[in-house]
């Protein structure tokens, strides 16, 4: 068996083909909040959202959180996922300060840096394979209100890109940049957006309440494809809101652009598409980071999303985080079978002499070897994994050898 | 704010309805069997708003209880707006037609408790001249079918005994809702497969309590159920003894 949440990685990490899910929706009741302390104790199925909804008009809001608030608490520590601050705050196991697991056996286990430590390093990033988390205390950071101020301004090449993300981490709290992936000659110009949370109100509420939309059907054929994708992304850098020395966003367009439109997902057909995320380690990030704009161009499969991001320094908790520092680079390709798949090869041929890493929540084909190269503690942490529990993913990385 | 009574609080229906209670501050009182569950409910609740939430433990099959409960309820919450009845069980058809004695068990917990409670609600409520009790009964209820003959008579009985409750209480000023929910994804349905006709506690919550507002006599959720449902009731039985 195997816990499932809500659903939102990108591969198999939360799928178990041939075994059972444990489905966590109803595991979404609030246990305990201090609107003083900021500390709030909650079931693991529970979304970021509702987390949201919950505390943000009392002044709260979560430490890290991904680029999808639907996401649940279960879900945000098993992969450990990081957010546009990593650079301040590290990634979500940070923000946990204790949580409960069910073994197979019954047993419940509490585990916090203090109490079974071992058991919580090996659950935060644990990919759900270690036990059912049962509830969580998660540590919340104080805001003014639901509005981020910032900037947007335009690079054209990747060491713009690193001059920008070092001078800019130590004075915002989010750091995000969008990068060219459509077409050969653009390769590396990009978007820097940088922002903090507003200390007063502002911005337009009428922005806040509008419905998001849904993606009613799976159209035959993917609509992202090489036009699309120069399209979209030469509008992206032209349009006026790319260059903007003082922008004043709502958090939900800020941090979860996707999340206005629903099942988005069915935009690449019945054959989806593969996300790719790697992290490079500083030194060799500039070199690898320009063969895999190259690789990709040579292939002529662009990207229809690209974002870049600088990891800081802080060491993640968990065995099989995936956050480390360095420059994680994120990509998506539309599914066109087998010459993705190598193109997806050929960016780990990269990532691995690089000494990178490949981020599992969102990845649906690594093989064996290149798992074993990014995540060392595999072998430690197989001891932490609970007899009845595994995954698609976890029988595929340790195909042949767990 | 509302005083709302809800019976079978812990049930996933219920305790979507009461989310959208508790957020706009209503006062709750909670009544479900299993204490551990309530009181995660209970807290749950209060955190998302509900300026007041009491719980009460009751096994609805005891029918002596009522009038304690009752008293509690209306002693705590003053007058009651709102009552919602929202437990049951998903009989087992086959277990019912080989096990002599469970089918008076089934009607008991799914008909004939309810029917008592809200007989012994509504007096109460006639003389506070206000109120709406609101039933989950069943679109199972609208036609008897091999597969489920149990669960639908007793939700057959309840609609019936709800129109005529209804018919009865417009008078005083109290709506009767019966909600016919079709197919809903809860741990009650949890090992019937799922398809494109199933709705999420959520959205049914979100009919319900428009319903509930609006003291609409019978609601179909998803509205799909109402034009589907007239379909069904309309088809000769020698149809359905064939298929």
């Amino acid at each position: 068996m195997l816990p499932y949440g809500n659903g939102r990685s990108y591969g198999d990490v939360c799928l178990n083909a041939g075994g059972s899910l444990l489905v966590t929706q109803g595991l979404d009741r609030f246990i305990a909040f201090d609107a003083v302390s900021g500390i709030l104790e909650c079931e693991a199925g529970v979304l970021l959202s509702d987390i949201i909804d919950l505390v943000l008009p009392v002044g709260w809001f979560p430490v890290v959180t991904p680029g999808t608030a639907f996401v649940t608490v279960g879900g945000a520590i098993a992969n450990d996922v990081h957010g546009k601050n990593h650079h301040r705050a590290g990634s979500f196991g940070h923000c946990v300060l204790s949580l409960e697991l069910l073994r197979s056996n019954g047993e419940v286990l509490r585990c916090s840096a203090v109490e079974c430590r071992e058991w919580f390093q090996a659950t935060i990033g644990g990919l759900g394979l270690t036990g059912l988390i049962l509830t969580a205390r998660l540590k919340l950071r104080r805001v003014a209100g639901p509005w981020i101020v910032g900037d947007s301004q335009r690079f054209s090449n990747l060491s713009e890109f690193l001059a920008l993300a070092s001078s800019s981490d130590s004075g915002y709290e989010y750091t995000v940049a969008w990068i060219d992936c459509s077409r050969k000659q653009r390769l590396g110009r990009g978007l820097f957006m940088r922002g903090n949370h507003a200390e007063g109100i502002g911005g337009n509420a009428d922005l806040v309440n509008r419905r998001p939309l849904r993606f009613r059907f799976t159209p035959p054929v993917s609509l992202i494809n090489g036009l699309t994708v120069a399209l979209f992304n030469e509008f992206y850098y032209r349009r006026g809101a790319a260059q903007t020395p003082e922008a004043c966003w709502h958090y939900g367009s800020y941090l979860y652009p996707l999340d206005r439109i629903l099942e988005w997902n069915r935009v690449y057909g019945p054959r989806g598409f593969f996300q790719y995320q790697c992290v490079l380690p500083l030194g060799e990030a500039p070199a690898a980071l320009s063969e895999i704009l190259s690789q990709i161009a040579r292939s002529g499969q662009g990207s229809f999303l690209s974002v870049l991001k600088l990891f800081g320094d802080i060491q993640s908790r968990g065995l099989l985080s995936f956050a480390r520092p360095g420059v994680t680079f994120a990509l998506d390709f539309p599914n066109r079978g087998a010459s993705t798949l190598a193109l997806l090869d050929s960016l780990d041929t990269i990532t691995r002499s690089a000494h990178g890493a490949v981020y599992p929540a969102k990845d649906a084909r690594m093989s064996p070897a290149a798992f074993r190269d990014y995540f060392p503690a595999w072998e430690h942490f197989q001891r932490y994994v609970d007899p009845k529990f595994s995954s698609s993913f976890w029988r595929r990385v340790t195909d042949g050898v767990a | 704010m509302k005083k709302i009574l809800i019976v079978g609080a812990t049930s996933s229906i219920a305790e979507a309805v009461a989310r959208k209670f508790a957020k706009r501050g209503d006062a709750l009182f909670l009544v479900a069997r299993d204490e551990r569950r309530l009181q995660a409910v209970a807290e749950d609740l209060k955190l998302r708003g509900s300026t007041q939430v009491d719980t009460f433990v009751l096994d609805a099959r005891r029918l002596d209880a009522y009038s304690t409960l009752l008293e509690a309820a209306f002693h705590r919450l003053g007058s009651i707006d709102v009552t919602l009845i929202a437990y049951g069980t998903l009989s087992d058809q086959k277990a019912c037609e080989q096990t002599p004695g469970m089918l008076s068990e089934e009607m008991m917990v799914n008909a004939v408790s309810i029917m008592e409670l809200c007989l012994q609600l509504a007096s109460r409520l006639e003389r506070q001249r206000s109120g709406v009790i609101a039933v989950i009964s069943s679109v199972a209820g609208d036609r008897g079918r091999g597969s489920n003959y149990v669960y639908g008579a007793a939700k057959a009985a309840l609609s019936t005994f709800l129109s005529g409750l209804g018919q009865r209480l417009y008078r005083s000023g109290v709506a009767v809702v019966t909600i016919k929910p079709g197919f809903v994804d809860t741990p009650m349905t949890a090992s019937i497969k799922k398809g494109a006709l199933w709705a999420s506690p959520g959205t049914v919550a979100r009919d319900i309590v428009r319903a509930i507002g609006r003291g609409t006599p019978v609601l179909y959720t998803p509205w799909f159920w109402r034009p589907i449902m007239s379909v069904i009731r309309a088809v000769p039985e020698f149809v359905f003894r064939r298929a």
